[in-house]
C-alpha cells in the first residue's frame, strides 16, 4: 500500500498499464515532458520513452482521430484531453467514430481506448475549464463512462478501463486531484466498471451522486446526522452502464432520494437517475425524488462559482424536503 | 501534372507496368465500371439505398490501389468502392452495405480495409493512426486514405496531414479532385492553385497527377508507398479527375454544371485511353472485351445474389453491435422492443 492522492493514483495506474502492456500508449497535449498540466503523468515519459508517452500537437480531433487508427491497428491508446471543455473539437471523432466503429464493422474493428477528461468546477478557473458535460457522452451510444471520486477507485477504474475491449470515457474530478490521500495498492488491481459504491449506509434518505460532489454529499450527510437524520450516500462511479440495482435496493429501503450532480440541470445525468428510480421504485417512494444540480447557465467564473455548484446547504435542504413530504 | 499515358493512349514516359499488368488492371477498371452502373440500376429499382457513383474515377482508384501491398491499410469513402474492392473488400459486402445492412461494413478478416466513411474528412486521421501503429510496432505497413477535394476544407484533413508529418507516418493521402463537392466546384472550395501544393505547408511532398491516367496513378502511389516504407513519411497525391455522374443517385448535376463540361471529360475517359494503348500494343480486341465484360458481369450478378440472400437481421444483431458484451441496459431495451417486432 502506498499513500496517494487521486492524481497520483491515476499516474500509478498509467504507469502500471504502460509497464504491463506494450500496446499501451499515452498521448495528449503536454503529457510527456511536462507530465500533463495536472502532473498526472509526471515522470512517465522518462520511464517509458517518447514513443509510449507521446506529446502531441494541440489538436483534439487529431489526437482522438489518430488514436482510433492506433487502436484498430493493435495499440491500446490512452488519450488525455487537457480539460473536458476542450473535448468539443474531438467530439465528432468520439461520437462519429470511437463510439461506432465496432457497430459499423459488426465487431471486426474495435476501438479499445480510454479518453481521460479532467472535468468539473470549484477551482475558480478560466472559462471552459470547469465544464461538466458528461451528459453528452452518456447520450452517445457505444461509450462507457466512469467517474472515480477516490484515489483507490481512480486507480482501480483506470485499470479496468484500459483492459476494457470498448471505449471508456474516464472523468477526472479536477477538484479532487489533490483533495484527499488514502492507501492504494502499489500493484495493479481493478474496480469493476458498472458497480456503484455505498459510501455510507443510512436509513432515512438516499443521496446519490458521483465525482467531486461526493465531498459535498458526505458533508451534507454529516450535518443531517446531527439533526437525527440517517442518510445513505451512494457514489455511482460508473454512469454507463449504471448500476441500477444498488440504487433501487437503497431507495426501496429509505423511500426517499436526492440526486446530486454539478452539471447543468436540464437533461443532465441526474434526470436519468430520477427516471430510473420513478420506474423501478415508485411505490416505495415516500416523497418526490429531489435533484440538486448546477443551473442552466454557463458555468460562472470564480466570483459566482458558489451560486452554481451544489452546496452542502442545498443538499441538506433537498433532503429535508423529501423528509417533510 | 504527372502523366504517362495521354488521353489518346500514347505513352509519353516509360510505363511502370508490363503490358500483362496493364491488361489486368484494364480489366479491373472494366469490372469496376460494371459494378458502378449495376449499383445505379439497382438503386433505381429500389434494391439499394442512395448510391454515390464513381464513373470517371476508375483509374484514380484502381491505379493507386494496385500499388498497395496486401497488408497495407485502406481507409476510404462512400465513393471508393473500386479502390476498396482492389484491396480485397468483396463486391457482395459493398452491395450489402449499400442495401442498408451493417454486415456489409465487415470485410473478411484478412482484408485491411475499414468500412466506407460517410463523414467527410474524419477518416483520414484513422489512416494516420493505422500507419503510426505499424511504425510503433516496427512494421513497414503503410496506409492509403482516399478523399475528395471538398474534404480538404475540413479541419481533420489538416490535422491528419500535420500528425502524419510530425510523426513521419507511412500514410499516403490520395485526394481525388473530381471537380465538385456536391454542387460546389473546387475553385470555390479553396483559393490554392492546386490541392497538391497544400503538402508544402506540412513539409511533405505533394504531387499533382492526371487522375484519369492509370499508369501515372500507379506510379505516383508506388513512389509514395516506397517512401512510406522507407520511413520517410507521408505524401499527398492530388488525382485530377472528374465525376461523370451525379454526386449521388439523389443529385441533379443540371443544377450546378453544364452538360458540355461532362462531354469534354468523357473524351478523357480513363478506361478508353488504356483500351487504345492496349489495342496499339496488339493485346486488345472486341472479342476479349466481350469476354471480360461477360465474366465480370456474372461475378457482379452473383455478388448481388449473395447480398440479397442474407438472412434478415434479428434484434440481437442490432443491440449486440454496441459492445463486446451487451450491457444489462441494452438487453433490457432489446426485450422492450421484442413485442413490437412486425408480424409477431
Ligand atoms: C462532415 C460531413 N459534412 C457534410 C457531409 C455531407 N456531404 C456528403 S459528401 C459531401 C461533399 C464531399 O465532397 P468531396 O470531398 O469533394 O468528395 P466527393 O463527394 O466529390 O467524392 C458533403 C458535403 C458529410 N457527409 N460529412
Amino acid at each position: 500500500m502506498v499513500v496517494m492522492n487521486l492524481a497520483e493514483a491515476i499516474g500509478s495506474g498509467l504507469d502500471d498499464a504502460l509497464s504491463n502492456d506494450d500496446r499501451v500508449v499515452l498521448l495528449g497535449e503536454d503529457v510527456g515532458r511536462n507530465g500533463g498540466v495536472f502532473r498526472v503523468s509526471s515522470g512517465l515519459q522518462e520511464r517509458h520513452g517518447e514513443n509510449r508517452v507521446i506529446d502531441t500537437p494541440v489538436a483534439e480531433s487529431g489526437i482522438v482521430g489518430t488514436a482510433v487508427g492506433l487502436a484498430i491497428g493493435g495499440m491500446r491508446p490512452i488519450v488525455e484531453i487537457q480539460f473536458m471543455g476542450f473535448s468539443y473539437p474531438a467530439f465528432d471523432q468520439i461520437a462519429s467514430h470511437v463510439a461506432r466503429m465496432r457497430n459499423r464493422s459488426r465487431h471486426r474493428f474495435t476501438v479499445p481506448m480510454v479518453i481521460r477528461l479532467p472535468y468539473g468546477g470549484g477551482i475558480g478557473a478560466a472559462e471552459h475549464h470547469s465544464e461538466s458535460n458528461e451528459a453528452i457522452y452518456v447520450n452517445t451510444p457505444g461509450l462507457k463512462v466512469v467517474v472515480p471520486s477516490t484515489p483507490y477507485d481512480a486507480k482501480g477504474l483506470l485499470t479496468s478501463a484500459v483492459a476494457d475491449p470498448d471505449p471508456v470515457i474516464f472523468l477526472e474530478p479536477i477538484r479532487l486531484y489533490r483533495a484527499v490521500k488514502e492507501e492504494v495498492p502499489g500493484e495493479p488491481f481493478d474496480v469493476p466498471i458498472g458497480q456503484a459504491r455505498i459510501i455510507q449506509a443510512g436509513e432515512d434518505v438516499t443521496i446519490i451522486t458521483y465525482g467531486a460532489m461526493t465531498k459535498e454529499c458526505r458533508a451534507a450527510a454529516q450535518q443531517l446526522d446531527t439533526e437525527g437524520v440517517s442518510a445513505e450516500v451512494i457514489d455511482v462511479r460508473t454512469l454507463v452502464p449504471l448500476d441500477v440495482e444498488t440504487l433501487v435496493t437503497s431507495v426501496t429501503k429509505t423511500g426517499r432520494a436526492v440526486v446530486v450532480n454539478e452539471a447543468a440541470r436540464t437533461g443532465g445525468y441526474a434526470a436519468e437517475i430520477v427516471a430510473q428510480l420513478q420506474h423501478e421504485v415508485l411505490f416505495s417512494l415516500e416523497a418526490p425524488v429531489e435533484r440538486v444540480t448546477g443551473w442552466d447557465t454557463v458555468f460562472p467564473l470564480k466570483k459566482t462559482e458558489s451560486y452554481y455548484l451544489p452546496s452542502v446547504a442545498r443538499i441538506v435542504a433537498a433532503a429535508r424536503t423529501t423528509l417533510e413530504a | 501534372m504527372e502523366q504517362i499515358l495521354t488521353p489518346e493512349g500514347t505513352l509519353i514516359a516509360d510505363s511502370p507496368l508490363g503490358v500483362d499488368d496493364v491488361r489486368r488492371l484494364y480489366r479491373s477498371m472494366v469490372a469496376a465500371r460494371l459494378f458502378d452502373r449495376k449499383s445505379v440500376a439497382l438503386q433505381m429499382q429500389g434494391r439499394l439505398a442512395t448510391y454515390a457513383p464513381f464513373e470517371g474515377q476508375e483509374a484514380a482508384q484502381v491505379g493507386s490501389a494496385a500499388a498497395m501491398r496486401s497488408d497495407d491499410w485502406m481507409v476510404a469513402t462512400y465513393r471508393d468502392a473500386a479502390a476498396m474492392w482492389m484491396q480485397g473488400y468483396p463486391w457482395e459486402s459493398l452491395f450489402l452495405w449499400r442495401s442498408g445492412d451493417e454486415r456489409g461494413g465487415r470485410p473478411p478478416d484478412d482484408v485491411p480495409v475499414l468500412p466506407p466513411s460517410i463523414t467527410v474528412g474524419a477518416h483520414m486521421l484513422h489512416a494516420v493512426g493505422l500507419s503510426w501503429a505499424a511504425k510503433l510496432q516496427g512494421r513497414d505497413t503503410a496506409s492509403v486514405t482516399y478523399f475528395g477535394d471538398g474534404a480538404t476544407s475540413e479541419g481533420d484533413f489538416h490535422e491528419a496531414m500535420n500528425f502524419a508529418s510530425v510523426y513521419s507516418t507511412g500514410t499516403v493521402f490520395v485526394c481525388q479532385n473530381n471537380g465538385y463537392a456536391i454542387s460546389m466546384p473546387t475553385d470555390r472550395q479553396t483559393s490554392s492553385d492546386t490541392i497538391a501544393q497544400k503538402a508544402d505547408a506540412y513539409g511533405m511532398p505533394g504531387v499533382l497527377v492526371d487522375g484519369n491516367d492509370l499508369l501515372a496513378m500507379y506510379d505516383a502511389t508506388s513512389v509514395a508507398l516506397a517512401r512510406a516504407r522507407a520511413g520517410d513519411g507521408p505524401t499527398l497525391i492530388e488525382a485530377l479527375t472528374y465525376r461523370i455522374g451525379p454526386h449521388t443517385t439523389n443529385d441533379d448535376p443540371g443544377r450546378y454544371r453544364q452538360r458540355r463540361e461532362e462531354d469534354e471529360w468523357r473524351l478523357k475517359d480513363p478506361i478508353e485511353r488504356v483500351r487504345r494503348y492496349l489495342e496499339a500494343m496488339g493485346v486488345w480486341d472486341p472479342a476479349w472485351q466481350a469476354e471480360i465484360e461477360n465474366v465480370e458481369s456474372e461475378v457482379i450478378e452473383s455478388a448481388v445474389g449473395q447480398a440479397e440472400a442474407v438472412e434478415s437481421q434479428d434484434l440481437e444483431m442490432m443491440f449486440g453491435g454496441m459492445f463486446e458484451t451487451p450491457t444489462q441496459n441494452l438487453i433490457a431495451q432489446r426485450e422492450l422492443m421484442r413485442p413490437h417486432l412486425e408480424g409477431e
